[in-house]
């Protein structure tokens, strides 16, 4: 299972095994704006589903990140401090955030999936 | 009332264009029992005469720093401040601006708060400095939420040497955030020893140089083991002028410096308005509190400068902030940038030597009187005496003598009956040779 | 030598503006613009921690430092200058007279722990300015130390908490209103609660029902701005007030807008148990680029006790500071120490100033003005723009982005057209509860001219975005000594202090 899952705080994340990468929707960068810095976690830490992870922020902007399942942090992308607007270029693929390994996969079976975060997205405007 | 301009037939004509009968009636949305039936009982206004002559009539009650020799300090010092300053300031262009929100319409702002950074940041030898706090007590609070946060600890150790103002503000953000404080005993001969204080749970130790007491200190040791054991050290500085004579706390491997930078330019005013200064390391900078002012480029390609960072801030992150302050010390921190550029490299070092010179000379000339013992090894410009009576009592027949003669320990010490002799002595380039002539002669009279 | 290519001129002046370097950029090693002594020789008591090597302060003599502060003056907006129309700011004028006093001898040259026989005549001016405040407020107590607002706002915040842990029941939530100002909620969290936003109605008032659906036996207080920050007064508040001392709570009020009603309305009569008071803004004291300001906090019965040290008392003999609480002359049981010292005098002296001009009478038709001043604004620009909610309003309008809807112009466009058009902007963006916020606070130190010149080009700029003219508001200001700054990249690679420029080779590396 490597489909995308989505949260209501639009986060996407990846699955590849145990460990899912996530990031932010390009819904979510849009409406940000220009992306002028990245927090993200330490490799180590342990996550808790929707308790806070990263924060990403705009000049007037701040937004915290939400864990999209529990786990632990495997890897974290440094290549967003040097350059966080990877995060607008490319939201879905190179500004990923962070690799989780996940402690329960069942916790999957409550995100969205493409479609469902579509029609969400749609039902915001 | 010279300040409204208004008159009555501008009144009446916008009530006309608005469309209400009269001021009350816009009046009410405030519930009817909330409206004052009878005005307030205070007197009705006044010329500027009047006013002058009420308050001039208070001041004269005062016995000023400027009308008697004077060697107080204790957190606050009498310097001299250059002419040029107090004009400046006083420039309607920079007293009546509001915060610089709007770059383009407050370069000038904002081009001087980024040359008060450069300055605070040389002179305490750190990375970065924010654009000024209240005072130097409570940027030393903030340095210790702000090294909570860094270290994701809540214990901070507080040496015996610093400030009782600095302690009691810290302890009382403690007492509301909930984090523990170890707090040395005071520390009057310049001989405490705080390494042992440390554990894997602190998340700063802050230590004042000088002294509250005067003392001058190498911090090198105990910066390394603040290091060792993953805790920041952070160096507050009482009397802003010495770092131009001493070692900066950025030099001794401070994480965190804060200082009162009253001596820079800014009147004593009994206590207020202040500017607190804040420098850190350029890692720890999005954890600061207060604003920032940062380079930028126009849309003409041309530099300039805005407020940056402000994602830390309160009027953006709310209850997330890295504090909740919003107003800072903009006009004091004008007065010290000014002075500061004023005096250079050549005037800042010399204004130091200075102070510390006359400091030596009437050490010397104290110590010589019979009882008089000097508590200090090291000082800058202020320096500890031991009586051989209380010195809040021999400071009190000094003031009726006509001369301020230092700060008694026990007024920040009350409860501490063997500080009780203790006299904190200050000198600075404002003292005269004939003013150290009337305290040592009239001190020796009155022992 | 070249033209500058923005300004046509070979200086990259253009008429009375100045390009300015900064002074690290005019550095000349040993100048000074200070002349002093030769130091004493003697024998260095630094404990061997002498200074080594340079600090890198520049040297400049007098008249250039006085040059160059005259033109950065030059590149900024001011009051002395014109309407500065900055919502929930109260941007009004700053009188000099209280310059004046506040540099008296006598008051700014005392030092603050000098002995008491040698001050009675600062403690009574403090002791003064306290009488007035608790009287046009109807509070029996105020905290005078608070550094500015927001320190205020800690202040009340710590008295509530002091006071519940004194029962024994220090609470966990603090309810704000959603168009509270930021530092109210980060205040909350800086005392260690919990904060819960309470939404606006359609009115722009509390949501009531919402307020009460919050409360409960974990409910420390409310703060609320009142009149609030959509210009409103609180038509709920007594009722608010009742329910909040129902739970066991208190009631802080944000004293930002206390301009509105002093005179007409005290708080205290509103059940008011903490209110902060911004000297800078409802007391004329100046802002001077964003502070110093001042910040008392008047008080209840209920709080008084909490209230921090130092304060001022009045016994046989004179006045007195207490200072600690083991003074026997202590009135309570403070809660702390908010900053070193008695807090702001220098603005103490300047609001007493302010208060004694205008008198009783003189601050009630103070108050009267602004809110005439404000909805003179609403009538006369409601037709064009779109009033965010009914009026009346009070010393401040409030103004959504309705109006620019379908012209490309947002907000932030109109307020930069503003600037070129010789005025600042208002308060863009904020209350947040409604859509592109424009805040306009015009005071009661604005004449009918100014205000009628204000008007008319606001009117102006509101029909120009409509015709479709978006270009040149996203290209405004044009006329500024700077155009629109790229506030993303400042904040991507933050440069936050000037550093000498690396010699030839070693930039190389």
């Amino acid at each position: 299972m490597s489909k995308e899952r989505y949260t209501e705080e639009h986060e996407w994340i990846r699955v590849d095994g145990d460990v899912g990468t996530m990031g932010i929707t390009v819904y979510a960068q849009e409406q940000l704006g220009d992306v002028v810095y990245v927090e993200l976690p330490e490799v180590g830490r342990k996550v808790e589903k929707g308790k806070e992870m990263a924060v990403v922020e705009s000049v007037k902007a701040a937004s915290e990140i939400y864990a999209p399942v529990s786990g632990e942090v495997v890897e974290v992308n440094e290549a967003l401090t040097a350059d966080p607007a990877t995060v607008n270029r490319d939201a879905a693929g190179d500004g990923w955030f962070v690799k989780i390994r996940l402690s329960n996969t069942g916790e999957l079976d409550g995100l969205m999936d493409e479609a469902a975060y579509k029609s969400y997205v749609e039902g915001l405007h | 009332m010279r300040y409204l301009p208004l008159t009555d037939a501008d009144r009446r004509a916008m009530l006309a264009t608005i469309g209400a009968p009269s001021v009350d009636d816009l009046f009410r949305d405030v519930p009817e029992r909330a409206h004052l039936k009878t005005p307030v009982d205070l007197p009705n206004h006044q010329g500027e005469m009047e006013v002058e002559r009420a308050i001039a009539g208070l001041a004269a009650k005062n016995l000023g720093v400027g009308a008697a020799p004077a060697f107080l300090g204790a957190g606050a010092y009498k310097h001299h401040v250059p002419a040029a300053v107090d004009y400046l300031i006083q420039r309607g262009e920079l007293l009546t601006s509001y915060t610089p929100y709007q770059p383009e319409v407050s370069q000038g702002t904002l081009q001087y708060l980024f040359e008060f950074q450069t300055q605070v940041a040389l002179i305490t030898g750190m990375d970065v400095a924010n654009a000024s706090m209240y005072d130097g007590a409570t940027a030393t609070a903030e340095a210790v939420m702000m090294a909570n946060r860094v270290t994701r600890r809540s214990r901070a150790v507080l040496s015996g040497g610093l400030h009782p103002h600095y302690h009691e503000v810290t302890q009382t953000h403690a007492r509301f955030l909930g984090f523990e404080l170890a707090m040395a005993p005071p520390d009057a001969r310049g001989t405490e020893d705080i390494i042992g204080l440390i554990d894997d749970k602190t998340a700063c130790v802050v230590v004042q140089n000088p002294s509250f007491f005067g003392h001058v200190r190498d911090l090198r040791k105990l910066a390394e083991a603040c290091h060792a054991a993953g805790a920041l050290l952070v160096v507050a500085v009482g009397e802003v002028v010495s770092l131009g004579a001493l070692m900066p706390p950025g030099a001794m491997g401070a994480d965190i410096v804060t200082a009162e930078g009253q001596s820079i330019g800014n009147a004593l005013s009994f206590g207020g308005p202040y500017v607190g200064l804040f420098a850190t390391r350029e890692k720890y900078v999005r954890q600061m509190p207060g604003r920032l002012a940062g380079e930028a480029v126009d849309a003409d390609g041309r530099r300039g400068w805005v407020l940056t960072l402000s994602t830390r801030e309160q009027h953006i992150r709310r209850e997330k902030a890295t504090s909740n302050i919003c107003t800072n010390s903009g006009l004091c921190a004008l007065a010290f940038t000014i002075h500061l550029s004023l005096l250079g490299e050549a005037g800042f070092t010399r204004l130091a030597a200075l102070n510390h010179g006359k400091a030596v000379q009437l050490a010397d000339r104290l110590t010589a009187l019979k009882g008089v013992e000097l508590l200090n090894d090291s000082f800058f410009n202020e320096f500890t005496v031991k009586l051989p009576r209380p010195a809040a009592e021999v400071v009190d027949r000094l003031a009726e003598r006509g001369i301020l003669g230092g700060v008694p320990v026990s007024r920040l010490y009350p409860d501490e009956a063997d500080l009780a002799p203790l006299l904190l002595v200050a000198a600075t380039e404002a003292n005269s040779d004939a003013d150290m002539d009337a305290l040592a002669g009239t001190l020796e009279e009155v022992l | 030598m070249d033209r500058n290519p923005v300004t046509g001129t070979f200086s990259g002046n253009r008429g009375l503006q100045i390009e300015e370097p900064l002074i690290f950029e005019q550095d000349r090693p040993g100048r000074t613009g200070v002349d002093l002594p030769e130091p004493p020789k003697i024998e260095s008591r630094l404990g061997g921690l002498d200074r080594q090597g340079a600090i890198g302060l520049p040297g400049l003599s007098e008249p250039q430092v006085v040059r160059h502060y005259t033109r950065l003056s030059q590149k900024n907006y001011a009051i002395d200058m014109g309407l500065y129309p900055l919502g929930s700011c109260t941007m009004k004028h700053n009188p000099r007279l209280n310059e004046k006093l506040a540099r008296l001898p006598g008051l700014a040259d005392l030092h603050p722990l000098q002995p008491r026989r040698t001050v009675q005549g600062a403690l009574e001016l403090i002791d003064t300015l306290a009488h007035w405040l608790k009287t046009l407020t109807g509070m029996p107590a105020v905290a005078m130390s608070p550094a500015a607002g927001a320190h205020g706002e800690l202040c009340g915040i710590m008295a509530i908490r002091a006071a519940l842990e004194a029962r024994g029941d220090p609470r966990r939530r603090i309810l704000v209103p959603e168009s509270a100002h930021g530092t109210n909620p980060a205040t909350a969290a800086a005392c260690g609660y919990a904060v819960e936003a309470i939404p606006a109605n359609e009115r722009g008032r509390v949501d009531l029902a919402a307020f009460k659906e919050a409360l409960g036996p974990d409910v420390a207080g409310i703060m609320i701005t009142n009149p609030n920050t959509c210009g409103l007064f609180e038509t709920d508040i007594l009722e608010i007030a009742e329910a909040i001392h129902g739970v066991g709570g208190y009631f802080y009020a944000d004293g930002a807008n206390f301009n509105a009603i002093v005179g007409r309305v005290r708080p205290g009569d509103l059940g008011v148990d903490c209110m902060h008071i911004n000297l800078h803004k409802t007391f004329s004291t100046p802002h001077g680029g964003g502070g110093p300001g001042s910040g008392p906090v008047v008080l209840s019965e209920a709080l008084a006790s909490f209230a921090p040290l130092p304060y001022v008392v009045h016994g046989a003999d004179g006045f007195r500071l207490v200072e600690q609480d083991g003074d026997p002359a202590a009135t309570g049981k403070a809660f702390g120490r908010l900053k070193s010292f008695h807090g702001q005098m220098g603005m103490f002296i300047r609001a007493l100033a302010y208060m004694m001009s205008h008198g009783a009478d003189g601050l009630r038709q103070a108050s009267s003005d602004a809110v005439l001043n404000a909805n003179y604004l609403m009538a006369s620009l409601r037709d064009e723009l779109t009033p965010a909610f009914d009026g009346p309003c009070m010393h401040e309008v409030l103004f959504d982005d309705r109006f620019l809807k379908d012209t490309g112009v947002s907000t932030l466009d109109f307020a930069k057209a503003m600037i070129d058009e010789g005025f600042h902007p208002m308060t863009m963006y904020f209350p947040l509860v409604v859509h592109g916020a424009l805040l306009m606070e015009p005071t009661e130190t604005e004449s009918k001219d100014a205000l009628d010149q204000f008007i008319a080009v606001v009117r102006a700029l509101a029909l120009r975005a409509k015709a479709r003219d978006a270009v040149s508001f996203q290209e405004a200001p044009r006329l500024t000594p700077r155009r629109r700054l790229d506030e993303t990249a400042a904040a991507r690679n933050p440069v936050l202090r000037w550093r000498p420029p690396q010699p030839r080779g070693e930039a190389a590396e």
